[in-house]
């Protein structure tokens, strides 16, 4: 058994068969992969792009790709699109921020009681059970059209993924690993800090991949019931516009946006629970 | 035995545990189990699967509570896990996220004992131990034979008097199992620690111990203590000789007696 690899590698897996073994297999997979996407992506466009011109379609009812990313290109360059992305992207990233956090000390405090646990339970369940968008008028009532009424909304949303997966992380140690801590004398604090807090990290990325998927679409929408900026915002005011171009240009914006956050997420998780073998 | 009182480093004393399970008959696990083991002794406890052996072990870390009797280690009563025993588990339960070196210094984060010291200790024994080179792997980048002498690294680290083991080699296979027998012993004789050392296999019970304690099932209780005074080191070929043959057929006697003991006892009620 070789007793070399690197730890930012993956495990050595048992089932070696199903896997490609070799990191060159790797590279010509990937490159295969990414050259098959590439295809398809072009063949969808050229013939949406056909479609448009054969059948002249108005560009208020369709716009072919080219009007997309003519539009798209004016949007960067002009500095919008970049202004609108930036005052999102800091709904996104404060808001998830505040929610991960709220949500991660929760589920320690419920975790850490019977008594808490039942008594905030309902309260959980219950908030939880409300869409966190249909708040989103009323925290434009108590927090006006600015950027806190989103990032409220965000927070609210991203909480509870990270709440529950935390929870049942924290449930899931090991107990040989916590009876270890105890033969050693360790209090519950130890206990936490070195075994369930390191063993429900695994379960704390999966929360904080869903909550930042959760939190794009909550700043999206909370800028849609009422907001001065954003590309919620900018979407809202294409649309009333009938500019259908500048709308789908920005959705691609959102898809580019939601891919760099999960890509983002993923890495840092690589690197956090680069011993996990689930990964 | 008053000498008896001062040398001994564990002390059992009619210790017994009974399980309450609501709405059925209580189980005793222990019932009367008496012995005490000597400072710098290796003792061996060998019984059948759920003679209560591993509930002996986990009394004696404090981990669970007793119902009746007396544990003292190095003369004060075992009243909840303590600083002075190391224990070793059935499976090295290292944790995934630290490398061999941090592992190992897990006893000294939980005691908060100064990290120097710890370290150089550690690595001595990493030493002894024979995984000089493996402190920064992973416990996934070793095999279960390396990692479980790491696991008992790690129940040395703090340099406890007492080493409790609770069929430490269970999870390895027959030939690491032997090699591991032997490091044991190594270790043993280098650190000289008194040792509690759970088995179900007699062969590793008569290879390393000073003396072998027998348990029998249901309810666990001790039903011959045997010396084994042979000379050490003590190798493999020690288990083809005459007196650990004679040794070991004494054991499985015992261990058959109250067998049929206990089969007959079925029978006639």
């Amino acid at each position: 058994m070789s007793m070399t690899f690197g730890h930012s590698q993956p495990p050595p897996d048992k089932k070696l068969g199903e896997k490609p073994a070799s990191g060159f297999l790797q590279n010509t997979e990937r490159l295969r992969f990414a050259a098959e996407g590439a295809v398809s992506i072009i063949v969808v466009l050229s013939f949406w792009e056909g479609c448009v011109r054969f059948f002249d379609v108005q560009p208020y009812i369709f716009p072919a790709p080219s009007a997309v990313l003519l539009s798209l290109w004016h949007g960067i360059v002009s500095g919008i699109y970049i202004a609108a992305l930036a005052v999102t992207v800091l709904e996104i990233i404060v808001g998830a921020l505040i929610g991960a956090t709220a949500g991660f000390l929760l589920a320690i405090i419920m975790g850490s009681s019977r008594l808490l646990n039942r008594l905030l339970y309902p309260w959980v369940v219950g908030i939880q059970t409300i869409p966190k968008v249909a708040i989103a008028p009323l925290m434009l009532v108590w927090f006006g059209f600015g950027i806190e009424s989103k990032i409220l909304i965000v927070s609210l949303t991203s909480m509870f993924p990270v709440m529950i997966n935390t929870l049942s992380g924290l449930r899931s140690t090991d107990p040989d690993q916590v009876a270890l801590v105890k033969a050693l004398c360790g209090n519950k604090m130890k206990i936490l800090r070195f075994v369930q807090f390191p063993a429900a990290l695994p379960y704390i990325f999966a929360g904080l991949n869903t909550a930042i998927v959760l939190a794009v679409i909550a700043a999206i929408v909370a800028e849609f019931v009422g907001a001065r900026a954003g590309i919620g915002y900018l979407i809202l005011q294409a649309n009333f516009a009938l500019d259908l171009a500048k709308v789908f240009s920005l959705l691609v914006v959102l898809g580019m946006l939601g891919v760099t956050l999960s890509l983002f997420m993923r890495a840092v998780e690589n690197r956090v629970c680069f011993w996990n073998r689930r990964n | 035995m008053a000498s008896d009182r001062l040398m001994s480093s564990v002390e059992f004393h009619d210790v017994s545990l009974t399980y309450q399970i609501e709405g059925r008959s209580p189980v005793d696990a222990l019932n009367g189990v008496s012995f005490n083991i000597a400072d710098g002794e290796f003792v061996a406890i060998v019984g059948p699967s759920g003679c209560g052996k591993s509930s002996l072990l986990k009394l004696a870390l404090g981990l669970q509570a007793k119902t009746g009797g007396v544990i003292r280690i190095e003369g004060k009563d075992v009243e909840g896990p303590r600083r002075d025993v190391g224990a070793v588990f059935q499976t090295p339960v290292l944790l995934p996220w630290r490398t061999i070196l941090q592992n190992v210094l897990l006893p000294a984060d939980v005691l908060d004992l100064p990290r120097n010291e710890a370290t150089r200790n550690a690595m001595d024994l990493l030493v002894l131990a024979g995984l000089k080179g493996f402190e920064n792997k992973y416990p996934f980048e070793l095999s279960g034979g390396m990692q479980q002498r790491a696991g008992i690294v790690r129940a040395l680290v703090h340099d406890p008097r007492v080493l409790l083991m609770d069929e430490p080699f269970a999870a390895l296979d027959a030939l690491t199992r032997e090699t591991m027998s032997i490091e044991l012993q190594r270790i043993w004789m280098a650190r000289r620690k008194t040792i509690a050392f759970v088995t179900h296999n007699i062969s590793e019970a008569v290879l390393l111990a000073d003396r072998i304690v027998v348990m029998s099932a249901r309810p666990g209780c001790i039903i011959a203590e045997l010396p084994n005074p042979a000379p050490r080191p003590r190798d493999v070929q020690f288990l083809s000789e005459p007196a650990a043959s004679e040794l070991s057929g004494a054991i499985r006697t015992h261990l058959n007696r109250a067998h049929e003991l206990q089969s007959s006892e079925v029978i006639h009620s």
